[in-house]
């Protein structure tokens, strides 16, 4: 085979490979989401994670902020201590909020973030104090029951006097 | 000491036949890496002699990887849809099998396939070569085997099977986004999105590419060290080009598992 030939198709071979991956770089994944950007870290303390993962988004008003950076156990406060990496291109309020929410039904959870009124912003190993807790759905229907009962018992109650 | 060693290499040797026979090839597959390695630098002054193994190597796997790739994306979507949709969710198969097929399917299917079309004719070639007395002629030629022969299979073999992979990959969502979106009626816009909002490029993309370089590596060696080392007889070269697509399936498999479990551990809990 002519020596042309076979460059055109090897320059073929790898033009498509480069190709592909390029597309897969810029279709497939969202190279934005590389986050190569600089954060400050924050720590939340919650009373129960429930399925949070390292990596999980944190939103504020539905916008990705930050991500968990990570999450152990802290023996003495009895709590889950979560590390929080945040954009440093947003602020928030010493006084924010989060809270774990559930992404759809069934989905992956997250942390929602809500900025609050204080004129001072969180900087660099801040503590977020307002915390809410993951809803465990066992917990709920626990819940539930049990107030169900009590409601039924009280109306019982009431019906036979 | 002497008698020492002596004694614990007799040790060895009891242990039996298959154990140090597969130790002694381990340790010539090893002296056969780094002695090609040595003599890889004609590559780099002959590029030539690459871009023309390239061709037979990676331009002659293309249409089997293609056709294959647009297949196995293509039941994937199928599959994917029918369990998915089980739970309400079908929408999100452009996701599944995207991260399917980027983090295991396409390197480890291509690396597969690429061992059984290019490596055992690697094999075949360099063994027939050897059993005709060429790779000897060529030493009284003062001519490196090792040089022109050997290392420009290795380095082309190398450098396809990434290529080839990307292209799986694509190919594969291609076919999956073929049966979600024009067969299933899947929305295209949700298969796009969910697929980006899962596939991280770092972790997921770059961690493939990084798989079908092993891949690469392993079975490219794989098929050159085989031809090498084939017994210069018919059966000689029969049995070496079959073992090099057992091995490489093997090598491919274990590999994938030891590498999936040090890139993705990290993302679970």
């Amino acid at each position: 085979m002519k020596r042309q030939t076979l460059d055109l198709w090897v320059g073929v071979l790898v033009a498509l490979g480069i190709a592909a991956t390029v597309f897969l770089s810029l279709q497939v994944a969202n190279i934005s989401n590389i986050g190569g950007g600089p954060v400050y870290t924050v720590y939340a303390e919650f009373e129960n994670v429930g399925g949070l993962k390292v990596r999980a988004p944190v939103k504020s008003a539905g916008v990705i902020v930050g991500r968990v950076s990570d999450i152990r156990y802290d023996g003495e406060l009895h709590k889950a201590v979560v590390a929080v990496a945040l954009d440093a291109n947003y602020e928030f309020s010493t006084d924010s909020s989060m809270s774990i929410l559930t992404s759809g039904l069934l989905g992956e959870q997250y942390i929602g973030m809500q900025s609050g009124s204080d004129t001072e912003m969180l900087q660099e190993d801040d503590v977020v104090w307002l915390t809410s807790s993951a809803l465990v759905l066992e917990n709920m229907i626990g819940q539930f029951l049990f107030s169900k009962a009590s409601e039924d018992s009280a109306s019982g109650s009431a019906k036979q006097e | 000491m002497k008698s020492l060693f002596s004694a614990l290499a007799g040790f060895l040797r009891r242990l039996g036949a298959p154990v140090s026979g597969a130790l002694i090839g381990l340790g010539q597959g090893t002296r056969f890496l780094f002695a090609m390695l040595a003599a890889s630098g004609t590559c780099l002054r002959r590029p030539g002699l690459v871009v023309r193994e390239m061709y037979f190597v990676g331009v002659l796997s293309l249409i089997i990887i293609v056709v294959s790739a647009l297949f196995v994306g293509m039941v994937l979507g199928l599959q994917m849809y029918e369990t998915l949709q089980r739970f309400g969710s079908g929408d999100v198969v452009g996701m599944v099998v995207a991260l399917a097929l980027v983090r295991e399917l396409g390197p480890v299917l291509a690396a597969l396939l690429i061992a059984s079309r290019a490596g055992s004719a690697l094999t075949a070639e360099i063994g027939l070569m050897k059993t005709t007395e060429q790779l000897s002629a060529m030493e009284m030629m003062a001519i490196q085997p090792l040089s022109r022969v050997v290392a420009p299979r290795f380095w082309a073999g190398f450098l396809s099977v990434p290529l080839l992979t990307s292209v799986f990959n694509v190919v594969g969502i291609y076919g999956g986004y073929l049966v979600a979106v024009e067969g299933l009626g899947v929305d295209a816009g949700t298969f796009w999105s969910q697929m980006q909002n899962a596939v991280d490029f770092r972790l997921d993309v770059v961690n493939g590419i990084i798989k079908s370089l092993f891949f690469g590596a392993a079975i490219m060696l794989i098929a050159v060290y085989q031809g090498y080392q084939a017994a210069p007889t018919a059966a000689g070269v029969a049995m070496a080009t079959t073992q090099t697509v057992v091995r490489s399936a093997l090598i491919i498999l274990g590999m994938d598992f030891v590498l999936t479990a040090f890139m993705f551990t990290g993302m679970g809990s």
